[in-house]
């Protein structure tokens, strides 16, 4: 599935507190690192709804990545373990419904660790094009059978009804 | 109720579903003669007479009401949905395989070969040495024979056509149902897209005493003899009551069995197993990544039919991964 040019489509959800701001700092630093994550703030890692990833990877996200305060440091005391709690949920849930385990990922960086975001980033988008594109939504695409079957019906119904009124 | 009324047209259909619904239907008891009052009953597959051709000769809207149960799974029901919702005014998901899928779209997470090995194969009641499956075409002397085609996915009726109402429970419980007939007769329906029903949790109807949840084990029912008295999910049972929308009166609860979410998602939320999982996951009483991998894989190894038992094909990911 994979190759070389394949530019996954990945969203980051991160904290406002420590991994956006790090992101920032990447930013003023001027640090390299691939455009492939779409950012989205939120206000702490414990607002990530698990909702968000699954939304994300139905819409065509190829991965996710989610970032907030190292343990112990959250701005709300202590909501980023429930994160972390939530986070281990969601991967044994999307292990049962053959999600890639290296798709989804929490990272925890410091508003200080502008380096080590850029870091994360690069070697997570790199996974992700090891991978290749997810394309969710085909799991549920019938094929042409469908369209047939559908034809066949309507035109043997439309049928009876002629020679029937 | 309409004494010389013209009395309006109800048709009642069954698509993927167990029957359960046709039942709880008549729950409503001898409110069903209420009903036969007001509406002439032009099609009920399980109960009466009414033939798919008289529908498809009427006028499009003609019939006022249509109460339609079961996911979308064959080709058929696909072209019965758009046939019905053609032919209704008001179109209703009744039941939860109608509105997000139910027990039938676990099979989402297998495909259609597999659905057909476990069901014309494997089943330990099943005499099938020639390995017969069905065909969607089988040639007779006298012609060709026709089946449905059985699709890979499951789809909900509101992932097929539009939906006007949503009557949630597996099944409706027969005062919820008296309540949607009421509402449709007094014309005091909510807006188009809403569930029918309330806006509260199980756990509101639910008497035990809450507490502080904090779990350090998930016990499966069979594991441990819960209290009556304290919340079941802080005993550490797997209790959906949290994330699902009262209109049983927390039946389950009661007889010290845990809520299995069979009401499904209140309003607001658009993915019931991940909401549920999350707060489930949110009181896990560690902070050591180990330990909470450890606790949920050991208390939960079935995620799916635990937190999606009814209500997978509505969800975000709707099946498992084919590739």
């Amino acid at each position: 599935m994979s190759n070389e040019n394949f530019e996954p489509k990945i969203v980051g959800f991160m904290c406002n507190w420590c991994s956006y701001r790090a992101a920032d700092l990447a930013g003023s630093a001027r640090i390299k690192y691939p455009p492939n994550v779409r950012i989205i703030r939120v206000m702490c890692s414990g607002r990530m709804d698990p909702s968000f990833v699954a939304k994300s990877l139905s819409l065509g996200a190829d991965g996710v990545m989610l970032a907030g305060c190292h343990p112990g440091e959250c701005h709300y005391i202590d909501q980023n373990y429930k994160a972390m709690r939530r986070y281990h949920m969601l991967k044994h849930m999307l292990e049962a419904l053959g999600v890639e385990d290296e798709r989804v990922r929490l990272f925890w960086r410091s508003a200080a660790e502008g380096e080590q975001l850029a870091e994360a980033i690069t070697e997570f988008v790199g996974d992700i094009k090891k991978l290749g594109p997810l394309k969710w939504t085909d799991n549920w695409e019938e094929g042409d059978e469908r369209l047939e079957a559908l034809e066949a019906i309507v035109k043997e119904h439309e049928e009876a009804m002629e020679v029937n009124s | 109720m309409s004494e010389g009324k013209a009395k309006g047209k109800l048709a009642i259909y069954w698509a993927a579903s167990c029957g359960g619904c046709e039942i709880a239907l008549l729950g409503i008891d001898d409110k069903i003669l209420a009903v036969d009052e007001n509406f002439d009953i032009v099609l009920w597959p399980c109960a009466a007479d009414g033939k798919v051709k008289d529908v498809e000769k009427m006028a499009d809207g003609e019939i006022d009401v249509c109460l339609f149960n079961g996911g979308i799974r064959t080709s058929e029901q696909e072209y019965m949905a758009q046939l019905l919702r053609k032919k209704s005014k008001v179109l209703v998901a009744f039941g939860s395989c109608a509105s997000e899928g139910c027990i039938p779209g676990l099979g989402n997470m297998d495909s259609k070969e597999s659905c057909f090995k476990t069901v014309y194969h494997d089943s330990p009641s099943i005499d099938n040495p020639e390995g017969v499956v069905p065909q969607t075409e089988t040639e007779m002397p006298e012609g060709t024979l026709h089946l449905p085609v059985y699709y890979d996915t499951l789809k909900t009726l509101n992932q097929t056509v539009k939906v006007d109402y949503f009557l949630p429970g597996c099944p409706p419980e027969a005062d919820r149902i008296w309540d949607a007939i009421v509402a449709i007769l007094e014309a005091k329906l909510p807006e188009p897209g809403a569930v029918i029903g309330t806006d509260t949790t199980v756990c509101d109807d639910c008497p035990r005493t809450r507490e502080e949840k904090k779990i350090k084990k998930f016990y499966r029912t069979w594991e441990i003899q819960p209290n009556m008295d304290e919340c079941l999910l802080e005993q550490g049972l797997l209790c959906a009551g949290i994330a699902t929308r009262a209109g049983c009166g927390a039946l389950c609860p009661q007889v010290n069995s845990p809520c299995i979410g069979c009401y499904g998602a209140n309003n607001g939320v658009e993915d019931y197993g991940m909401q549920l999982s999350s707060a489930v996951a949110s009181v896990i009483d560690s902070d050591d990544p180990e330990e909470i991998d450890a606790i949920i894989k050991d208390g939960i190894p079935d995620p799916v039919g635990s937190f999606y038992r009814f209500s997978l094909a509505q969800s975000f990911l709707r099946r498992k991964n084919k590739a």
